[in-house]
């Protein structure tokens, strides 16, 4: 795999032994169904377990008889995860980040050892909702709320997009209450809670998306997560997951780049050459290694600043919209390198293209954090 | 019951090999190590034995650099107990019977009633350590194991070997040597959270000297050499060029 400034060699020798499991662990059992689940749209559920036995699911949480893994080796786990293919890594990040991260920020001690664990071994999976119909990069504008009632809450709303809806036992809701937006932690079988499969995706297919809606749904006290505060609340878990959407990227990009390699030097047209003699096929592979590798050591020195402590939210939008359109411009180039066999899914750049797409979108458009930047760099906001 | 199993380090089987300019060996620079794959079925051998006979312990054990330390932990993360690293800088200065004797010092430390190996390496491929580390402690063996069974009493075992035209089953007193060979089991992958419990478990480190071991190798490699690449075949032209080619150049037709 290409690792052009021998990121390896920054790698602890538990780094490597994790990223080496992972990888063979998806080459054996993820790679052989993924195309068949992209195209019937269907996520692989029997994957779960497997996830849960292999400690994947919240890999780097501490305590709870989780791994505590560096966030390192999280993040070669997630590129791993997504060299197979966007959707099995929105659904670790998902359940690791925004689940399991959002309880372990704001929940109670309660809430923690009730979900923590079973997230963990995969027994229980969750979704994160935040986005609506009408509230996409301005979440400030959801219509969900939560009235306060003599026993609990009572929370009345829908959520769009969102990943694992179907899937999950619990959803973490986000919710206006009269002292402002907080999280709620709803499960499945609360009357009056609904998930409902969105249809039509042309991207991401190989992951559960779903509509999520809420009728007089009667939440006991214990639902809400006490320290939730506010959306910035829900942006700090965002930060968490974003971290890891750097890492995921440079996976599909590494699996798009290498397929079109592998391609290249065999396949031949006029006077018996290989296209990877031809310079602009070789200008292709320059600029899409040149591309990778200063992605991978975005992504690298992100992970040592997270894990002391020092990762700032301007260092993840950087990372998360260089890396994201560093992946999808790979992905566009490896399937044009591929010709008419790159529009057919026998090979994966057009899938990881097609993924890329709703990655460039989620967890803060590429424009969105084109304006944190802005605002950073400049201390002008130009959002609204 | 205690189960010694040996395990090596390698190159990565996938990738292609260069051999270095002076032929005194392979280019080792930026080549991923790992366990030599049979070993690695071995440990999962072993540790489904322990686990079926409900408690004991399963030691991996090596000889090589301070770096096979990495493939030890590696055999931790799977579930091993404990490690043993025999120290030794040049793999080329030691030979299969060189490794036996060494094995023999580290099971007369140990004494387990069983030492579990992969039934060769991909490197040398010489497939001689399992047999005459039987020989040199004087105990049964049982090479090519595609099935292993323990009797209760663990005085004895069945172990399926592969032959050639077939299956053979044999029956082995413990303490004995068994090799294993591709089809013996599916291992396990090192988990996350065994990869970081590993990090705890112990490794012992001892030197030839220590062990009282001459490091006097009776084969030693005198260089290195790629097989000549393979000519490009010719295209003919017709059944008579071929027939004609076959009587007049390769001479395989009278
Ligand atoms: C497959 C998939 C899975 C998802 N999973 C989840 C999930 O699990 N949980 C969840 O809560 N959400 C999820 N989302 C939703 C995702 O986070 C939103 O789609 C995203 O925040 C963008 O919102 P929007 O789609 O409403 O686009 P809009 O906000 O309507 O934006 C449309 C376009 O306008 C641009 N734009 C908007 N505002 C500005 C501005 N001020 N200045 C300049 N340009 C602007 C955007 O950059 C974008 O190009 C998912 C989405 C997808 C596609």
């Amino acid at each position: 795999m290409l690792d052009l400034f021998a990121i390896e060699e920054l790698l602890s020798p538990e780094e490597r032994m994790v990223r080496d499991t992972v990888r063979a662990f998806v080459d054996a059992e993820v790679m052989p169904c993924i195309v068949e689940h992209y195209r019937a749209g269907t996520f692989p559920k029997h994957l779960i377990a497997r996830f849960g036995e292999l400690g994947l699911l919240g890999a780097n949480v501490k305590g709870y008889g989780m791994p505590g893994l560096s966030s390192t080796a999280y993040g070669l786990i997630l590129a791993e995860l997504e060299r197979a293919d966007s959707g099995i890594r929105s659904f670790c990040s998902v359940q690791t980040s925004l689940v399991m991260g959002t309880i372990l920020l704001f929940g109670s001690d309660a809430q923690k050892s009730d979900w923590i664990p079973r997230l963990g071994r995969g027994e229980a999976i969750g979704c994160f909702g935040l986005t609506e119909a009408d509230a996409g990069s301005n979440p400030g504008a959801m219509r969900t709320t939560a009235k306060r009632t003599k026993s609990g809450w009572l929370l009345n709303g829908s959520k769009r997009w969102i990943t694992n809806g179907t899937l999950a036992e619990v959803a973490i809701v986000w919710a206006k209450t009269d002292d402002g937006v907080r999280g709620f932690l709803v499960t499945s079988n609360t009357p009056g809670f609904t998930a409902r499969v969105m249809h039509g995706k042309l991207s991401m297919r190989a992951s559960d998306t779903a509509e999520l809606f809420f009728e007089d749904c009667a939440l006991p006290e214990g639902a809400l997560l006490p320290a939730s505060l506010g959306l910035k609340s829900a942006l700090m878990a965002l930060t968490q997951a974003r971290f890891g959407i750097a890492w995921g990227a440079i996976g599909a990009a590494i699996g798009s780049f290498e397929c079109a390699r592998d391609y290249a030097v065999t396949r031949v047209q006029f006077a018996g050459r290989p296209i990877a003699s031809h310079q602009i096929i070789q200008q292709h592979f320059a600029e899409m290694a040149t591309e990778i590798t200063k992605a991978q050591l975005v992504a690298w020195r992100l992970a040592e600043l997270k894990d002391a402590g020092k990762m700032t939210p301007v260092q993840v939008s950087l990372a998360k919209r260089n890396n994201v359109r560093m992946a999808l411009d790979v992905s566009r180039r490896a399937r044009e390198i591929l010709g008419a066999n790159g529009v057919c899914d026998d090979y994966p750049p057009m899938r990881h293209a097609a993924n890329l797409e709703s990655v460039y979108t989620y967890e803060g458009t590429h424009d969105i954090h084109t304006l944190v930047l802005g605002k950073a760099l400049t201390g002008i906001d130009a959002f609204a | 019951m205690k189960i010694l199993v040996a395990v090596k380090r390698v190159p990565d089987t996938t990738v292609k090999l260069k051999l270095k300019p002076d032929g005194t060996g392979v280019v080792t620079d930026g080549v991923n190590f790992e366990v030599n794959p049979f070993d690695v079925i071995a440990v999962e051998e072993a540790l489904r034995l322990k686990e079926k006979a409900g408690g004991g312990e399963v030691i991996v054990a090596t000889i090589g650099s301070k770096d096979a330390t990495q493939q030890l932990r590696h055999g931790l993360a799977m579930g091993a107990d404990r490690g043993i690293l025999v120290v030794n800088d040049d793999d080329n200065a030691i030979d299969a019977d060189v490794v036996a004797r060494t094995l023999k010092a580290v099971v007369a430390k140990e004494q387990p009633t069983l030492v579990l190996v992969g039934k060769q390496s991909p490197d040398g491929e010489s497939n001689q350590v399992p047999q005459m580390l039987a020989e040199h402690l004087g105990w049964p063996q049982a090479t090519f194991a595609s099935k292993v069974v323990v009797a209760a009493d663990k005085a004895s075992a069945e172990v399926t070997r592969e032959a050639d035209g077939g299956l053979e089953t044999l029956s082995v007193r413990l303490p004995a040597v068994i090799s294993a060979d591709l089809r013996l089991n599916e291992p396990r992958y090192a988990s996350l959270p065994g990869i970081m419990k590993a990090k705890a478990k112990k490794i012992d480190e001892f030197t030839f000297e220590s062990l009282g071991v001459a490091k006097a190798p009776k084969v030693t490699a005198v260089g290195f050499f790629a097989p000549p690449e393979r000519k490009a075949g010719a295209v003919v032209a017709s059944v008579e060029e071929l027939v004609n080619k076959l009587k007049n150049e390769a001479k395989v037709l009278g």
